[in-house]
């Protein structure tokens, strides 16, 4: 007992109780077991159930003859390919209209947004009223009412609405001008091409007012580019004439791009539940920006824009960015709910190869793996930019 | 200084009335709708839409509208909506195929649901003996439906429908999800890896699947999942889907919570010498959940618009009710009214708990202002 006042050189750790090293480790270890135990039980009751039931497990099915039509398809698709290629169609009928989705609704959500703060008594009423409407109706109650409205309360082909010049609203969905041959791959190329243009541009630019303190125009060249290169892109592909007008013939149309009823529904059912969501982001985002933020900024003497885009905007965007990414993700996984309407998402395909196969778990699983993958990614992406221009403190 | 003196000694004397350009209607007008060229031209234009569409949608709901047709070639005749299905088939949407003589059951139980709800909802009855009236309420809502004792007839859970499957399945779902959120949150926030691990596995996993594949799944798999002579009802199955979903956000929610309270709380209970559960629930939990029970509210609003989803795996809830009620009788080209009617329902029930949620949040604002 000599090493009463002294600490032990290096003190043997025993297995006690009393430590809480030990206990910590013994409590995981049981969980550990716990859950390992359930899912043990889980598999094996499965398999079991499974072999009763004379179901084989495995991917296999996947390079089957799928042999069921899909309503509408962005890539090629026919009966008789496989139904790993059918499952790739309904993953690309989702992004489509997720993508569609996202970008209409935050041009519409932040309108919206800025709106509610309007000076306008009308205009703030107004958008309040749709924000509260839209955000308490179940999504998919929206979805059931605009198909509704579509198959049932709009004319037939022959009397279809007609509300803009090559723009028709039938019961067979929306009919619109679409692009003829290779034009439409040209423009967007040139567009993607604009783009990259004007990330290098805006970083030399950057780089180039730190060295010598000159100030390049990026908007205003950007704009320039992003309206050049799809240009070039156009007179690149033949300088055709590239409306395709549709024309009614007969019982039905000719010629123009048809969004069929579901993807219409679906589309717009997504857009006006979310938009009500964004605004409400925009919203408090730009409502963050302390207005002594403004006042700071105008006495220094910078321009107007340039208050809104070196000081406001940074500001409220580290508010918006977090809650938009998960309205973003929101918006991708109730596509799903395509399947109540028969939009040929990755949901109502795998539904129809589980029907057909048996294979419900395999299914479910490719269901949950595709959209784990949207997910996760875009979130580890979202925390990468969220650190790069989170506040630097202490 | 000097006009504060000079108005303390000076008998008060009334101002003059405001000039007469900033009052009355006309001048609230000006300021509020025509202040700037672009503020009028917005406010023409949303007149102008106002005035195009208004009066035909109240023509059509309303003055067109009919409400005492027998049937639906009547109903076709007037041009307006078609309030008579609705009249017709009320108890079919709200109580499904309920035996209805016995409709009075699931009507006093939708009753009890909202009342606990609405008893949630009073700052009053914020303590403990709140979970034993939640027990004691879905004790006797289960009593009611199901039947079976007190001289009350047996009913299957497979002829309810309607607005009170609806309640149960987000009533029974934040119930049970609740406490597992809770749970998650603390495992999400705990120092021992293996939990740690296992709980950020499962919240990561719930979120970024939609609630349709979980429904699909509990459909599907868990009968599977269960050893060979157990079987397990669909209803109770898309319970058990929006519980494992609601626990994950629910989790989210707490954590954030968790997160806000100052790390001085955590070191103070510890040096109280109070154990984990102690210094979690006496200290840690009341201050957190505080925090968070305006964006919990929301948590619940969600949870009361996904159990639509149920339709999909065939569950009667109040949208299934409604399509029910379509197929019947002819009136399948009546849906926009029996969309509209239900969209009113669950626009009640969520506007009034988001309505109250907003209050709740000014006054627990309030609190923190005055300390």
């Amino acid at each position: 007992m000599s090493s009463k006042h002294q600490p032990t050189p290096s003190p043997r750790r025993r297995l006690s109780w009393n430590d809480p090293a030990t206990r910590s480790l013994i409590y995981q270890a049981l969980v550990l077991g716990l859950v390992g135990l359930g899912l043990w039980v889980l598999v094996s009751n499965t398999l079991h159930n499974l072999a009763a039931r004379n179901i084989s497990t495995g991917f296999r099915f996947l390079g089957d003859e799928a042999g069921f039509a899909i309503s509408e398809s962005v890539i090629g698709y026919s009966p008789d390919q496989t139904y790993a290629r059918a499952i790739l169609v309904g993953v690309a009928n989702t992004l489509k209209v997720s993508i569609v989705g996202i970008v209409l609704a935050t041009l519409l959500g932040t309108l919206l947004g800025i709106a509610r703060l309007s000076s306008n008594w009308l205009v703030a009423r107004v958008a309040g009223a749709y924000v509260e409407i839209m955000r308490n109706i179940p999504l998919l109650l929206q979805l059931f009412f605009w198909y509704a409205i579509i198959t049932q309360s709009l004319p037939s082909p022959r009397q279809a609405l007609h509300p803009l010049p090559g723009v028709y609203l039938s019961n067979r969905g929306l009919v619109v001008p679409g692009m003829v041959g290779d034009a439409f791959d040209w423009i967007l190329g040139g567009i993607g091409v604009a783009i990259l243009a004007i990330i290098v541009l805006a970083h030399w630019a950057r780089k180039r007012q730190e060295a010598t303190g000159e100030i390049f125009p990026v908007a205003r060249a950007g704009l320039g580019l992003l309206i050049a290169f799809p240009f070039l892109g156009w007179l690149l592909s033949g300088a055709e004439f590239i409306f395709d007008v549709p024309e009614l013939k007969g019982f039905g149309f000719r010629g123009g791009a048809t969004l069929s009823p579901e993807f219409t529904a679906l589309t717009v059912g997504l857009v006006v539940y979310t938009t009500a969501f964004i605004a409400e982001v925009v919203r408090s985002g730009i409502q963050a920006v302390n207005r002594g933020q403004w006042e700071a900024a105008d006495s220094l003497g910078l321009r107007r824009s340039r208050v809104l885009r070196l000081v406001v905007l940074p500001q409220a965007l580290r508010v918006i960015i977090p809650p938009m990414t998960s309205q973003y993700l929101n918006l991708i996984k109730n596509s799903s709910l395509a399947v109540a309407i028969g939009y040929p998402d990755i949901v109502a395909i795998v539904n129809t190869t589980l029907n057909q196969t048996g294979q419900a778990i395999e299914g479910i699983l490719i269901i949950m793996a595709a959209y784990l993958t949207v997910s996760l990614s875009i979130s580890i992406f979202m925390n990468w930019y969220n650190a790069r221009i989170a506040l630097t403190e202490r | 200084m000097a006009a504060n003196v000079e108005a303390a000694g000076a008998a008060p004397t009334r101002g003059l009335p405001p000039p007469s350009g900033h009052v009355g209607p006309l001048s609230w007008a000006r300021r509020q709708l025509f202040s700037s060229p672009l503020n009028t031209l917005l406010t023409v234009l949303i007149v102008w839409l106002l005035l195009m569409s208004l009066p035909a949608l109240i023509e059509w709901l309303f003055i067109k509208a009919d409400f005492n047709a027998t049937s639906p070639q009547e109903c076709h005749a007037s041009g307006g909506a078609c309030w008579a299905f609705i009249v017709e088939k009320h108890r079919f949407i709200l109580f499904g195929t309920y035996p209805y003589d016995e409709q009075w059951r699931p009507l006093l139980a939708s009753a009890l649901l909202i009342g606990l709800l609405v008893i949630s909802a009073v700052r009053r009855f914020w303590r403990p003996v709140l979970g034993l009236i939640w027990l004691a309420g879905l004790s006797a809502v289960a009593i009611l439906m199901w039947g079976g004792v007190l001289g009350l007839s047996p009913v299957e859970n497979t002829r309810w429908g309607g607005l009170p499957v609806t309640l149960i399945l987000a009533t029974f779902g934040v119930a049970f999800a609740f406490p597992i959120g809770v749970l998650l949150a603390l495992g999400r926030r705990s120092r021992m890896p293996v939990i740690k691990a296992l709980s950020i596995i499962y919240i990561e996993l719930i979120r970024g699947v939609p609630l349709i594949s979980l429904l699909f799944m509990s459909s599907v798999m868990l009968p599977l999942f269960l050893p060979e002579g157990f079987s397990i009802d669909k209803l109770l199955r898309a319970q058990i889907a929006l519980i494992l979903f609601t626990s994950a956000y629910i989790a989210e929610t707490v954590r954030g919570g968790l997160q806000a309270i100052p790390k001085g709380q955590y070191e103070g209970a510890e040096s109280l010498g109070l154990t984990y559960w102690q210094q979690m629930r006496k200290i840690i939990l009341p201050q957190a959940l505080k925090i968070v029970i305006p964006p919990l509210v929301s948590v619940f609003i969600a949870l009361f618009k996904d159990t639509s989803l149920v339709v999909i795996i065939g569950i009667f809830d109040l949208t299934q009710a409604a399509k029910s009620a379509l197929s019947e009788g002819g009136w399948a080209s009546f849906s926009i009214e029996a969309y509209l009617f239900i969209a009113l329902i669950y626009f009640i029930f969520c506007f009034s708990i988001s309505k109250y949620s907003q209050s709740l949040e000014r006054h627990l604002e309030k609190g923190r202002d005055r300390r």
